[in-house]
């Protein structure tokens, strides 16, 4: 399943642009829900595997473009720095859930095995009020500890965190932190939680006690969890350029030497170094399509972050990307009408490349042809128009669709391949002797135009229709209007000349003295143009025959019809 | 017109129908069918947009459409007619007419007939056999029409194996669509802009009537007969434009209407409010023409930006709307007499949308951004 996206452009307003984003994660999240909910209808294991691998891609994707949200485009300073990456934690740890409702849900919360797991993983999470009304519980259940939970959870309450309305300024913060993380200590040196190891263990937790957290390895399952965690208790008002310290030093930390870092633990290293391009060099790598680096480079471009950074062969990293994505899309069978969207969003290589690819898309009906071609009408690209429409018209031709043929060439306006459509029928005429395909010559309109050829055979059907209306006057002088004006081939006025055989010898004189001298004239034309044959072989001769039979057959009419004209008009004062 | 459900659903859409309604029966229309295209694997499907949820406090039916089953289609999904309740025609870019058959009790689709070789360039016969999309079809129970790129005709009757009549080389050029006119009588649109109507009962291979535009020969995609008048048809072509024809009078369209700025893909008469037309063209645009006299007195002037538009069909004389007969809402032959207001249903521009229906209130259209749309309160 694909998610289709069209392309964002936008102009810069940072608000804008983190609705963007937030947009993307979005339709990331369905996408995931929609292929979970596929893995669950799934019939078989192996694509119920492979979807729900898909969703874990899916969810990595997210967790990254989230990570890069806060770092590169909300820009978060120091203070709702935190707060942001807490709640980017919490989005992708879920299991807090079901375990809280597993616990709240039993008869003895504070009996449940689950309970100071609950409790813990609440703490880590930096979700204190919520924390504090779970150890509640265990303050009712438990009457001896429930001096301690007390204790902890008025420390819990105590807590000075950033809220989003809050005026104080970071100074402040730091030090009611300050006095509030000495509280703890004191507490803690005091023995206050002493009794209960589960207590002591939160409290050293809230005081960022590195063991303490790295010993609920388990329940924090990934060093980024650590980081943030740590940072929460340790060091609130973190500035951004100082999170990659914090970050290289939990991720050593958690993977305590025991294994080496994975492609994703290195694209979110890069990302807390606030190196871009590394973080788009390595999602590249680790990821298998270009729809993530693509989108998120285009984003990250917008925020004019990328700006710096050009690539050899002369366009920017985001054009480039966005290239490879588009030309990907167009490798898809239906994917094609999003690629082009993407090309026009390329201002240096992206016309030249759709102008290649559009070419190329294979066209097994007509309606996906007109598509194609509104597509590059719409982009004035003359050329691929016609390029498009002659192979069309190609193909039409050969499977004998001449109306088709014709169709096609006045779209693309191409006068020569109707003129080579015009040849056809008039071959087709000459071989069989009547036209095929009279309703489409019978109603040329204004597309007659196009060519001479094309022209010329409206008019010669013209001439057929008026003999066969036997309105002889003006087929003949249209017959003749058609050789003088030179837009019949010369190849067809032996034929011409021949239709004009019935008309001289009919009874009355239908071609005036004028008129004969002018086909006169014509047949001289086009005796005297052909060379003599220099080998006459059997079949030449036999032709030759006809042909001088003919001729002389003409110039008998002629001359007879001009003897009858001459004197008509002689004889009628010239009428 | 309002509450518009958009469901996304992974296949470009090239055709959509309502099933029809039983005939005296008051139900609205709640099943429709959609072909896909463009897809390695196509498919025909059936959606419901019936009650299956819990109505929402003030009654109406809640909740967009859900897949009831599908079945895979060979070829790209050309035209699609419901034949009666349970089977559908559908025509392939292969040249193969199939009829389909829904099976109600355990939802599923069947193939019921299929005449694998109904539209073709170069015969069965030959070595070098060609197969050619079929374009249209259209059903009037137990016969079917067929119209390709190939220029034939077929006459199809349910159950028999091979086609009752076909015209061979009916048209030169390719037959985009065809509507049935009088029962014997069926129009087509072909490439080269011309109507021709054929009359099954007479033998020969001939049109009995040609009618065209005297313009560019703008080829023409689609039409549809007025439910009641049956000589009027509605055209779309190439460059958007609708004609209104009547086929008894002349050659030459009555009204020309300068619409979308690409390909109209289907025009649609309301098959029981005929004053109000649907149109749906490439330009990713649907336009709801109405017609109707009771449109109160608007201002002529074209609002720009607005969803809804007062337009001014061809001729330019602002007068009063004034009393009009009740037959000639379409063929008026004062068009400058008539505003048709015009309504752009979808919201947004989106890629082509290639199809529409409507059937009673409810209007269902696919587009090639992969996206159904439908509306149950088109009047309201």
């Amino acid at each position: 399943m694909e998610c289709a996206l069209v392309l964002w452009c936008l102009g810069g307003h940072l608000g804008k642009l983190v609705r963007v984003s937030k947009n993307y994660r979005s339709v990331i999240r369905a996408c995931m829900e929609e292929m979970h909910q596929t893995t669950i209808a799934a019939n078989d294991p192996a694509s119920g595997r492979q979807f729900s691998s898909q969703v874990s891609i899916l969810s990595v994707m997210e967790l990254i473009w989230n990570l890069c949200e806060i770092l590169f485009i909300e820009v978060a300073p120091a203070g709702p720095l935190l707060l942001l990456l807490l709640d980017w934690v919490r989005l992708h740890v879920c299991e807090v859930d079901t375990l809280s409702a597993d616990v709240l849900g039993s008869e003895n919360p504070s009996k449940h095995e689950g309970f100071w797991k609950l409790v813990t993983v609440l703490v880590l999470q930096g979700r204190l009020d919520e924390a504090r009304q779970v150890l509640s519980k265990e303050a009712d259940a438990n009457p001896p500890s429930a001096g301690m939970c007390r204790v902890l959870g008025d420390l819990m309450r105590t807590m000075p965190i950033l809220s989003p309305g809050n005026t104080q300024t970071l100074t402040e913060l730091e030090l009611r932190w300050q006095h509030w993380h000495e509280e703890c200590g004191r507490h803690l040196q005091d023995g206050t939680f002493a009794s209960s190891p589960p207590l002591e263990s939160l409290c050293k937790v809230m005081l960022g006690d590195e063991a303490a957290l790295l010993a609920h390895k388990d329940l924090l399952s990934n060093w980024y969890h650590f980081l943030v965690t740590r940072l929460l208790y340790s060091n609130p008002t973190v500035k951004p350029i100082d999170l990659h310290f914090y970050a290289q030093s939990s991720l050593d930390l958690f993977l305590g030497g025991e294994s080496s870092p994975e492609p994703l633990d290195n694209i979110l290293m890069a990302a807390f170094e606030f190196d871009i391009h590394q973080v788009i060099k390595e999602c590249s790598i680790a990821l298998s399509n270009w729809w993530f680096v693509a989108h998120l480079t285009d984003l990250l471009d917008h925020c004019r972050l990328l700006q710096s950074h050009n690539l050899y062969f002369g366009s920017n990293m985001r054009e480039f990307l966005l290239l490879e994505y588009a030309s990907g899309l167009f490798a898809h069978h239906s994917l094609w009408q999003l690629g082009v969207d993407y090309f026009d969003c390329c201002p240096e290589l992206g016309r030249a490349s759709l102008e290649l690819h559009i070419e190329r898309i294979p066209l097994n009906t007509e309606q996906k042809a007109l598509k194609v071609l509104r597509v590059c009408e719409q982009r004035q690209m003359t050329e691929q128009v016609r390029s498009i429409c002659k192979i069309l018209a190609m193909k039409a031709v050969r499977n004998n669709r001449l109306g088709s043929a014709l169709s096609w060439s006045i779209r693309a306006r191409d006068a020569a391949f109707a003129t080579l459509v015009s040849d056809r029928f008039l071959r087709d005429y000459c071989e069989r002797g009547c036209f095929s395909d009279l309703d489409l010559i019978d109603n040329l309109g204004p597309a007659m135009m196009l060519s001479d050829r094309l022209t010329f055979l409206g008019k010669y059907r013209e001439f057929h229709r008026l003999y066969g209306e036997k309105r002889f006057v003006e087929a003949a002088s249209l017959l003749l209007s058609l050789m003088t004006s030179q837009i019949a081939p010369r190849s067809f006025w032996m034929t011409l000349l021949t239709d004009a055989l019935p008309l001289l010898e009919q009874k009355q004189v239908i071609f005036s003295a004028e008129q004969t001298y002018e086909l006169m004239r014509c047949l001289e034309d086009l005796t005297s143009g052909r060379p003599a044959r220099a080998e006459p072989d059997a079949q030449r001769l036999e032709e030759d025959d006809v042909e001088t039979t003919k001729v002389e057959m003409l110039r008998l009419a002629l001359a007879r019809n001009l003897a009858r004209a001459i004197v008509r008009e002689g004889s009628l004062g010239g009428s | 017109m309002e509450e518009l459900y958009a469901k996304f659903v992974s296949e470009k859409i090239s055709k959509t129908r309502w099933r029809p309604v039983p005939p005296g029966s008051l139900q609205t229309a709640e099943t429709f069918a959609t072909g896909s295209w463009d897809n390695e694997e196509n498919h025909v499907s059936l959606w419901s947009i019936g009650d299956f949820g819990n109505p929402d406090s003030d009654g109406s039916l809640e909740g967009d459409h859900r897949l009831l089953c599908d079945i895979k289609h060979h070829g790209d999904v050309m035209d699609l007619q419901f034949f009666d309740q349970e089977r559908i025609v559908a025509a392939s870019s292969t040249g193969c007419v199939t009829i389909f058959l829904h099976h109600p009790n355990n939802q599923t689709l069947s193939v019921s007939q299929q005449w694998t070789t109904a539209h073709y360039h170069t015969g069965p016969g030959s070595p070098s056999y060609c197969s050619a999309p079929c374009t249209g079809v259209v059903c009037d129970n137990p016969e079917i029409v067929t119209v390709g790129e190939d220029g034939r005709i077929n006459l199809f009757r349910a159950d028999h194996k091979e086609a009752v009549r076909t015209i061979d080389n009916a048209d030169s050029s390719t037959l985009h669509a065809v509507t049935f006119l009088r029962t014997p009588e069926i129009l087509t649109v072909n490439s080269i802009g011309q109507l021709k109507i054929w009359d099954f009962r007479q033998q020969g291979n001939e049109p009995s009537q040609i009618l065209s535009l005297t313009g560019d020969r703008v080829p023409l995609h689609c039409v549809d007969r007025h439910p009641n008048q049956q000589h009027v048809v509605a055209t779309g072509g190439q460059d958007g434009m609708l004609s209104i024809w009547d086929v008894r009078q002349g050659t030459m369209p009555v009204s020309l209407l300068k619409a979308h700025e690409a390909e109209m893909w289907e025009v649609h008469f309301h098959p029981s409010n005929p004053d109000h037309l649907f149109t749906c063209s490439e330009d990713g645009s649907l336009w709801h023409w109405d017609a109707s006299t009771d449109v109160p007195e608007k201002s002529s002037l074209f609002h720009q930006g607005g969803r809804t538009s007062t337009f001014l069909s061809h001729g330019i004389n602002h007068q009063a709307n004034a009393h009009q007969s009740l037959t000639s809402s379409w063929l008026s032959t004062d068009p400058a007499k008539d505003r048709i207001e015009i309504t752009s249903l979808l919201p947004s521009r989106t890629l082509s949308v290639n199809t529409l229906d409507v059937l009673g209130p409810c209007l269902v259209c696919g587009t090639d951004a992969e996206a159904i749309y439908v509306t149950r309160q088109l009047f309201s």
